[in-house]
């Protein structure tokens, strides 16, 4: 009953925070925050998951309770986390507390409303990464964007309600294609599934269930075969989620919703939203179709490798801070495309990884950017200079996560990205796999130029910015929730298997079904990042 | 529990509770001429709906007419029929009226005429419980014309308002045309199968059955009662009556008219499909009507659907909204084809109409609420509605996603209920459509939402009032959207058991 009591807390929470005065808003809304959190931390003592939870493995936490008859259908109620959701778990509700304090400073109208919405969307991201019946993940998956529509649009920047309708358009339209795609399985798999688990069509498909449609109107059928229907559905799911993860060329709603969002709804953007569409498409594509993801490997990698590399240009010729962060979003997430894809190991542990690290740097880079827009009502890096004699805390803390985001060694990033390298780099799914990941392994290289780039011009020489705001050192609760952040980064890259342990026993089985052996058994980070010295 | 000792006519309670409580209405207007009994008056309209609601459900529950029961009951030699799906479509009438005379208590303080208004409301009810038990196309035709006369009436009542007036006359233009399109088919019917109840048409229709006249005359026949029947479920091709009607009349009336009339044009289609036409088996070969069904759901949905993308005044969206659902609940028929489960498929269509009573009906009185407020008609008046009336705003919110679909309401259940229906009867085309007209609606609710929650309100916004009856209504309909969202499991029982007794 724990993931239900994680829903239950936060929506309550949700409704309380709505109707609370606005004054003390903010603090009730962070400390009810905690409820989460609390639980996600007991859960983390007793979790005992084993396997992969679509591929038959144990789940931890589950309930499986018959809500009602559809005709042929049941519907149920059907939750449960293995080691790929639970760190996602974790990362949600460790982003929310943190975004919820660094709210406290620039948020200052309808305050109720906003912290109210953002447990609303806690409580969606809770549903997402813990339904494991397709109906039950579909509403958390629907749900996640109607709070977050409210957040850019009531509380966003000077053209909030482009970038709100823009959000809400593409990635509505990646619902719906994503959901046709699913629907053409299940009509596929026809009478041999009797509910929507998504556990049962997993296996159903993997156990090569899939039958052939007929797809008739006006008399006139047409057959639609078992490959061809595998092909489409994969393409489909895979379009729908391309467009949340994102992937070029779907990119385009997310630096307008990012740079138009308030600080504390882009770090859970870039934090969590963003996660859900590498999840969807780990627990979906990679998961149920694993044979087709082989087949498609080679565009799928070229995809990832292209995010990669032209989300870190676009990057490049940004002035923005926060376009600049926002682009390396979608460089980053191109590893984790390039991971999955990869079908080894390494590979689909590394992206997994990569999500929860990616998930805590850039909440730290989006955060500090906040802090210093708080303070200088501006981004761009042309604008300042020379910050860090003003505010010491906030630069250095930008400079730390900067370096995590490049791969400094023993922090998170250089352990994801590292990971994933090495899992590509023995691919057997992906043509010329060296090549693709020298090619990838070029990303760092720039994200590296328009970090140090962008450091160099805003936060050191000569303090310069003409502004009539008084500079000084930012609160101690906007500097608190980073100060958090960095030390789960290095944390997690000092010892990664913390969590690699449980993604690594989680995603073992979808390498087998991928059909490349390599290696056996679950492997661990630490060993693969020092050549097993350690061990 | 059944009927028990009550004789058999009882099961015709609803309709009678309707016509008593309008006939009252009339007779206390009539004994006290000039008391303000503008209370009085809503008070017995909504417990003449509330009763109908309470006999209803309590059949629906005790299995009157059911097959827990004793069976269908047949009156009349045959041309009335209560059963299940009768009950069912008669019980959203009921809300729908319950919701609507609580809401036109406040709507209508000024009215010089609320006796009448309340009066119509009631009778055109009458009719719309008759439509869901007419067994043969007299009664069918009568009782239509029952719903319709009052509700012209109710469209132009506002009389010095030219919008209400003109309103009244186009809908009475395009309904009289229609009525006589009816009529002319069912006289067709009649030369072809010397028959007016539907039972002995549906034996002369079937193979091996008396010998028909002319099947050619026959088919033409269906053909035009369907389309008499289109114009009461406001589907294409009679739908251009719809915007025009619903924009002008007032507008509890138009919730009226675009939930429970709607119902009541799709409870007597389902029965003349599924009885007469036989449709599943063998139909009469001058058609092929699962085809035509199939290419009318799919333009009704996506022409309502479209329309509405390029509206700018939120009654006419709703209105343009309200054609699109009459292409979801067509699903129902659309995908009856042979390989599906009958009684699952039909059901669809039923609990879809059940839930739209409430979530459209909302929506509309939240219209009515800000007509009575005086707000414009334009979505840019409902700026910034959150500042001045949080609950209906939120209230809006739910019922519009829920109207697109949006897990916040009942709404979303029903159509993912449509979306299995069709593709159990194997229409994949239709579930398509289904989910990307959706996908469309979702943009244009989501614009009277963006107005409300964050646009900046105009500066001469200013509320002063907040109606009692209208917010009550308002609240109960939020209550049954949101409710029917965990308890849909109970709709879906009731309307797959009702619509299996007709294929029983």
């Amino acid at each position: 009953m724990f993931v239900e009591f994680l829903l239950v807390a936060t929506f309550l929470s949700a409704l309380v925070v709505l109707a609370a005065p606005d004054r003390y808003a903010g603090k009730l809304a962070t400390a009810l925050s905690l409820l989460p959190l609390a639980g996600v931390v007991v859960m983390w003592t007793q979790y005992d998951a084993s396997g992969n939870a679509l591929t038959g493995g144990e789940i931890a936490f589950e309930t499986r309770e018959t809500w009602f008859e559809f005709g042929p259908y049941t519907l149920q109620w059907y939750v449960g986390v293995d080691g790929v959701s639970f760190p996602l778990l974790a990362l949600t509700v460790v982003l929310v507390t943190l975004a919820l304090v660094s709210s406290w400073t620039p948020i200052d109208e309808r305050e109720s409303q906003f912290y109210g919405l953002v447990l609303l969307l806690e409580t969606a991201l809770i549903g997402v990464f813990t339904a494991l019946d397709f109906f039950v993940w579909f509403v958390f998956w629907e749900f996640v964007l109607i709070p977050m529509y409210v957040l850019i649009a009531g509380w966003g920047g000077p053209r909030r309600k482009y970038a709100a309708i823009k959000f809400l358009v593409y990635t509505n339209l990646g619902s719906l294609v994503m959901f046709t795609g699913l629907f053409a399985l299940v009509l596929g798999l026809g009478d041999s599934l009797t509910a929507l688990s998504l556990p049962e069509i997993s296996q159903q498909l993997l156990a090569g269930n899939l039958d052939s449609i007929d797809v008739g109107l006006l008399g006139e059928t047409v057959t639609v075969d078992p490959a061809a229907l595998e092909l489409g559905a994969f393409v489909l799911l895979f379009l729908g989620f391309a467009v949340k993860v994102p992937v070029v060329p779907f990119h385009t709603w997310l630096p307008d919703a990012h740079v138009e969002a308030p600080t504390p709804v882009s770090v859970i953007l870039a934090g969590v939203l963003l996660k859900m569409g590498t999840y969807a498409l780990l627990r979906f594509n990679f998961t149920m179709l694993p044979g087709v993801a082989e087949d498609l490997a080679a565009p799928i990698a070229a995809i990832g490798v292209i995010s990669v590399v032209y989300g870190a240009m676009l990057a490049l010729a940004q002035q923005d801070l926060k376009r600049i962060v926002a682009y390396s979003s979608i460089s980053s997430m191109g590893y984790v495309v390039v991971g999955l894809v990869a079908f080894t190991a390494h590979g689909m542990g590394g992206a997994t990884f990569q999500m929860i690290s990616h998930g805590l740097i850039s909440a730290l880079l989006f955060m500090a950017v906040g802090v210093v827009y708080n303070a200088t009502h501006t981004r761009m890096v042309g604008d300042m200079a020379g910050l860090a004699d003003r505010m010491p805390y906030t630069a250095w803390i930008f400079i730390a996560g900067a370096f995590g985001y490049m791969g400094l060694p023993l922090m998170s990033g250089f352990a994801a990205e590292v990971l994933v390298f090495i899992g590509a780099f023995d691919s057997a799914t992906i043509p010329a796999a060296p090549l693709v990941t020298a090619l990838a392994m070029f990303g760092i290289v720039i994200v590296a130029g328009y970090l140090l780039w962008g450091i160099q011009r805003s936060l050191f020489g000569g303090f310069g910015l003409e502004t009539d705001y008084d500079i000084g050192r930012a609160p101690a609760h906007d500097i608190a929730p980073m100060l958090v952040l960095l030390a789960l980064i290095v944390v997690l890259g000092v010892n990664p298997d913390i969590v690699y342990e449980a993604i690594q026993n989680a995603v073992s089985p979808l390498v087998e079904n991928g059909g490349v052996s390599s290696g056996s058994g679950t492997q661990s980070a630490v060993g693969a990042l020092t050549g097993g010295w350690v061990r | 529990m059944t009927l028990g000792t009550l004789p058999e006519w009882a099961a015709l309670a609803p309709a009678g509770v309707f016509v008593v409580t309008a006939l009252l209405l009339l007779l206390v207007d009539a004994v006290d001429v000039d008391g303000d009994r503008g209370g009085l008056l809503a008070a017995l309209a909504t417990g003449g709906g509330l009763a109908a609601l309470a006999v209803t459900v309590w059949y629906l529950v005790g299995g009157t007419g059911q097959p827990a029961g004793n069976g269908a009951i047949t009156l009349f030699d045959g041309n009335i029929v209560v059963d299940g799906m009768a009950l069912f479509f008669t019980a959203i009438v009921a809300s729908v009226v319950v919701l609507v005379t609580l809401a036109s208590y406040d709507y209508l303080h000024d009215h010089p005429h609320r006796a009448e208004f309340y009066s119509l409301t009631l009778l055109s009810a009458t009719g719309m419980a008759l439509v869901a038990v007419a067994n043969s196309f007299v009664v069918a035709f009568i009782s239509i014309e029952l719903v319709s006369l009052p509700s012209y009436a109710l469209v132009a009542s506002l009389k010095n308002n030219k919008g209400s007036v003109e309103a009244g006359l186009k809908y009475f233009l395009v309904g009289a045309l229609s009525s006589a399109i009816l009529a002319y088919g069912i006289s067709l019917v009649y030369v072809a199968t010397g028959s007016l109840a539907f039972e002995p048409v549906a034996d002369a229709i079937t193979p091996g059955g008396p010998a028909v006249e002319d099947s050619a005359v026959l088919g033409f026949g269906l053909l035009m009662i369907l389309g008499g029947f289109a114009f009461k479920m406001a589907a294409v091709p009679f739908h251009f009556w719809a915007p025009e009607a619903y924009e002008g009349a007032p507008a509890p009336v138009s919730a009226f008219l675009s939930s429970a009339s709607k119902a009541a044009g799709f409870v007597v289609t389902f029965r003349v499909f599924t009885e007469v036409i036989g449709f599943v088996d063998e139909a009469p070969a001058v058609i092929d009507w699962v085809a035509a069904v199939q290419v009318l759901a799919i333009v009704t949905m996506t022409l309502g659907n479209l329309a509405a993308l390029r509206q700018e005044e939120v009654k006419r969206m709703l209105a343009y909204s309200s054609i699109g659902h009459a292409g979801f609940a067509l699903i129902a028929l659309a995908a009856l084809t042979g390989d599906a489960d009958q009684a699952f498929v039909l059901g669809s269509g039923m609990a879809h109409l059940l839930v739209y009573g409430f979530m459209n009906t909302g929506a509309f009185l939240i219209i009515a609420l800000g007509e009575y407020w005086g707000l414009g008609r334009r979505i840019e008046d409902y700026n910034g509605l959150r500042e001045q009336a949080p609950f209906a705003a939120i209230a809006m919110t739910v019922f519009l996603y829920s109207l697109a679909g949006l897990p916040v309401g009942a709404g979303f259940l029903s159509k993912f209920y449509l979306l299995f229906a069709s593709i159990d009867g194997g229409v994949v085309l239709l579930a398509v459509a289904l989910v990307a007209n959706s996908a469309i609606s979702v943009f244009y609710y989501s614009r009277v939402v963006k107005a409300m929650w964050t646009e900046e309100p105009a500066d001469d916004l200013e509320i002063t009032e907040y109606p009692r009856g209208l917010y009550a209504a308002i609240a109960l309909a939020l209550l049954a959207t949101v409710l029917l969202l965990p308890g849909f499991g109970i709709v879906v029982d009731i309307a797959e058991t009702s619509a299996g007794q007709l294929f029983g």
